[in-house]
């Protein structure tokens, strides 16, 4: 089990991360999800005891390891850009980490390359350890990356950027791939990303993370269907934002009234948060948002509608299904958001 | 993320990375003991010379003539070295001929070649009945012994600066700034003028100065085709060495510390300029 | 690289430029390299040869490699050493640091050998104490290794230090993560990342060592066989008018240059090693 306690951290006057708390149980797959400068990485590299924190303790199983050295640790970090040692053939890189052991605990030469031809098979490389890195694809350079980190028998596997660097197709793929290596080994992962998609699709658990705060822990259903800040809200998934006011249990948007329960929130200004698949549409009729279609077009499986609320000024976007006809430019209609979630003024 | 200033808990920011200690600990003590220490003692004997004495013997005429030799000449040189530095840059980076990495080679020449072998070489070439000395002669024009002969072979030593610091900034220069100038309907030498030049100016300027600074000082290729003539073509560093071989300890280095102060004031001054011409090219 | 008709000059202009760009070089460079060999050979390769083997140029050939295989090893240890310290960590006062590394560009060789006059002669600062336990620095072999080492202070670190810099410092991260001792990681993953740059380095920084003149000038006291290194063997030639055995001693000399500049290039083409800027 990994504690993070009370973690805080800054780079001269700019506050990297502020009192981070986070528990990871064993065998879990985590994603550090956030914007770029929200400290994602900063709180992984001391993770792995690449960067030290200038607050807080991190715990593995209840044992304080701040003091720790990164080789230590028992943890595999994956760079990046991978940090392949270009000099070195692939099967050279792989058994870095075993060769540079002291005598008493290093494998013989032989056994060495037995086990990074052993791991290069493991990640669909075998047969490619006489190559150097340069010789690799992007894809293939990053399972060379993954080995070598797995050579040393880590207990926690981190990944910074995973897949950053890796074109739409090749990414895909390589994060079904991970995501069964990671529970054929048995492994505990925490990967660092700024892609929503890839930390729904791959990770147990997402930590969503901005301005060096924790913003929510959570599965990929919380996040998405239960966002705990504007913020989380705003950057998982897509939104409609409006502004609207609070006044006497009732939310207002242009001075009309909608058919929106306010619920605990005291009166004054606030915002009004809904996905584009949680809106329906209806001929005139009251509470709702009037709007006029201004453009329709095919977005997958259904129809992206955008319509425009004249009163805010704001382009409303709605998914309907594509099975209904899709209604016309012009067409003056009615949006009812089914699910909306209405979040205090001012956020982002 | 390592970008950022040094933490506030220290002076340095905290790394995995082992040796700090050890290999800053070294490099300061070795800068120290072989740089700053031997640098000081000029500054500490200056100090202790007295004011009438530095002004005395830092500011004889014939030391003033010196310097004004030193310094014109590397002016000179500079400039000669900042237009032909760039032609040959430009046609280095911009056109294919055959010999091509043969003349970029023969460019660090001046860098690699001892500066007394290149002094006697230029003065075999230049002196009146040297190659091209002879051709000269008859034509009332004297090389040798002369300011002009000392302009030649600062010439020779600043090249590679110009051309080494325009180079990668002409090569960077993007095709596609050419090519907007060109499709706006610019002539070839008003792209040259009004692009080309403002963006490679500082890189120039940089060359110049580095050029210049080392003019200034240079000794070994200027002395055998100056002369050598007190007040006529004597210059700074030749007479640091004259006096120190009457053993005028104060006055080689009341003479130092004037050369010294004077080049940092001047390299100041550039830096001053272009670091006011790049805000300008930023805002 | 072929560039588009809209972007380059008539081939006229372009043939002016080319020539005018080769008279130059051809002037300037190559005929003052042609004259060292043509003068040295001037009296046939007898006398080209009895020049170098004679006694004193002989020794000055020996001191000139002594004053290297010291001072270039001391300066690419020095130079490994800032550029570790300077490129793998942040501190304050790192730009100062690399300032004060570039110092001895900006002092005229004169002076460079006159601090040292100053601090270690006669009646320099620790003269009374050197002559009170009979050491001698100053017109002796450690002043000239001395002065050579102050001239070529900044050539190997300030080939290291851009370098290091711009690969970052995560091949050293990852070593380190996967239980790397600091040897360990600067022998195996630094070092060879950095090999051809400090090839360059040592190149450069040798040719400086063998070739300084000023600086060795003024802290040598020219004693034949003793402390004359080869350029100042080929300076009293000269001045003794042996204008053969001045330019044989330098024909020596420029083929090193030669040979330097070979190497320099072979290490740019091949290896791919580019030399950002300008230097020395």
């Amino acid at each position: 089990m990994i504690t993070v306690q009370n973690i805080s951290k800054r780079f001269g006057d700019y506050p990297a991360l502020h009192d981070i708390n986070l528990t990871i149980q064993p065998g879990e797959f985590i994603a550090l999800l956030g914007p770029s400068g929200s400290g994602k990485t900063t709180l992984l590299r001391i993770i792995a005891g690449l960067e030290f924190q200038d607050g807080g303790k991190v715990l593995f199983d209840g044992e304080d390891v701040s003091d720790r050295k990164v080789a230590e640790r028992g943890v595999g970090f994956v760079f990046q850009h991978y940090a392949l040692f270009r000099h070195m053939t692939v099967a050279e890189n792989v058994g870095f980490g075993l060769s540079v052991r002291g005598r008493k605990d290093r494998p013989s030469k032989s056994e060495i390359k037995a086990r990074a031809e052993e791991l290069l098979s493991l990640v669909q490389l075998g047969g490619l350890g006489n190559r150097y890195p340069a010789q690799l694809s992007g894809g293939q350079r990053q399972r060379v990356a993954l080995a070598r980190a797995l050579a040393v028998e880590p207990q926690l596997l981190l990944l910074d950027e995973p897949f950053g660097a890796l074109d739409a197709k090749v990414r895909k793929d390589l994060r079904r791939w991970l995501r069964q290596l990671h529970e054929q080994m048995g492994l505990t992962s925490i990967f660092v990303t700024h892609d929503q998609e890839e930390a729904l699709e791959l990770a147990d658990r997402i930590v969503v993370m901005d301005h060096g705060v924790i913003e929510q822990v959570g599965t990929a259903e919380q996040v998405y269907m239960d966002p705990a800040s504007p913020f989380v809200s705003d950057f998982v998934g897509e939104i409609n934002r409006l502004p609207v006011m609070i006044a006497g249990g009732e939310v207002q948007l242009g001075g009309i009234s909608l058919a929106i329960p306010a619920g605990e929130h005291p009166d004054g200004p606030a915002q009004l948060h809904f996905r584009p698949h949680d809106v329906e549409l209806a001929d005139h009729q009251p509470g709702g948002l009037p709007i006029t279609i201004s453009n329709i077009f095919r977005k997958g499986g259904c129809w992206r509608v955008e319509g425009h609320h004249a009163a805010v000024d704001r382009v409303i976007e709605i998914d309907l299904d594509a099975g209904v006809a899709p209604p016309i430019i012009g067409q003056q209609l009615v949006a009812f958001p089914s699910k909306s979630r209405i979040f205090a003024a001012g956020c982002p | 993320m390592t970008l950022f200033a040094a933490s506030r808990a220290g002076w340095r920011q905290p790394s995995v990375l082992p040796g700090f200690g050890l290999t800053f600990g070294f490099s300061l003590t070795w800068l120290t003991l072989i740089v700053l220490i031997p640098l000081a003692t000029i500054f500490l004997k200056t100090a202790g010379m007295g004011w009438s004495a530095f002004w005395a013997v830092g500011f004889s005429d014939r030391a003033l003539a010196a310097y004004r030799l030193s310094f014109g000449t590397a002016a000179a040189a500079g400039v000669v070295n900042a237009l032909f530095g760039l032609l040959v840059a430009w046609v280095l980076v911009r056109y294919q001929f055959p010999g091509k990495k043969l003349v970029s080679a023969l460019v660090d020449l001046p860098f690699a070649l001892p500066t007394a072998v290149a002094g006697i070489a230029l003065t075999a070439l230049y002196a009146p009945n040297g190659w091209i000395g002879q051709y000269l002669e008859p034509l009332g024009v004297k090389v040798a012994f002369t300011p002009i002969g000392i302009v030649i072979a600062l010439v020779f030593i600043g090249l590679p600066f110009v051309v080494r610091s325009v180079e990668p900034v002409l090569a960077d220069l993007g095709k596609d700034v050419e090519e907007a100038a060109a499709t706006l309907g610019a002539s070839r030498a008003q792209t040259f003028v009004r692009i080309i030049l403002p963006a490679i100016g500082p890189a120039l300027l940089t060359g110049f100065a580095l050029a210049f600074a080392r003019g200034v000082g240079e000794y070994g290729s200027v002395i055998f085709i100056s002369g050598n003539m007190p007040g006529k073509t004597e210059i700074a560093p030749l007479l640091i060495v004259t006096q120190l071989e009457q053993y005028a300890y104060d006055g080689a280095t009341a003479i130092a510390t004037v050369m010294m102060v004077a080049s940092f004031a001047i390299l100041l001054g550039i830096n001053l300029i272009q670091a006011w011409s790049r805000r300008r090219a930023m805002a | 690289m072929s560039r588009a008709a809209a972007v380059t000059e008539s081939r006229l202009a372009r043939a002016l430029l080319i020539g005018g760009a080769m008279a130059f070089l051809g002037f300037f460079l190559l005929l003052p390299l042609l004259a060292v060999f043509s003068e040295g050979l001037k009296q046939g390769w007898s006398a080209f040869a009895a020049a170098i083997v004679e006694h004193d140029a002989l020794a000055a050939i020996r001191l000139t490699l002594i004053i290297a295989v010291i001072s270039v090893p001391l300066n690419v240890v020095f130079g490994i050493a800032a550029s570790w310290a300077i490129a793998k960590f942040n501190f304050k006062g790192k730009s100062l640091l690399i300032t004060l590394i570039d110092l001895p560009f900006s002092v005229s060789p004169v002076v460079s050998g006159l601090i040292f006059v100053l601090l270690f002669g006669a009646h320099g600062l620790l003269g009374p104490w050197l002559q009170a336990h009979d050491l001698k620095i100053i017109f002796a072999v450690p002043g000239i290794v001395l002065a050579t080492v102050f001239i070529t202070f900044p050539f190997v670190a300030r080939e290291l230090i851009p370098l290091m810099m711009e690969q970052g410092k995560d091949d050293e991260e990852a070593a380190v993560s996967l239980g790397a001792n600091g040897w360990q990681t600067f022998w195996h993953v630094t070092l060879p990342n950095i090999r051809w740059g400090l090839l360059y380095g040592v190149l450069l920084c040798n040719a400086r060592a063998m070739g300084e003149f000023g600086a060795v000038s003024v802290v040598s006291g020219h004693i034949r066989g003793m402390t004359n290194t080869m350029p100042l063997h080929v300076e009293i030639l000269y001045n003794e008018y042996d204008f053969v055995g001045a330019f044989a001693v330098a024909s020596l000399l420029a083929v090193l240059a030669l040979v330097t500049l070979v190497a320099k290039s072979v290490l740019e083409w091949r290896f791919d090693y580019h030399h950002g800027g300008a230097g020395h």
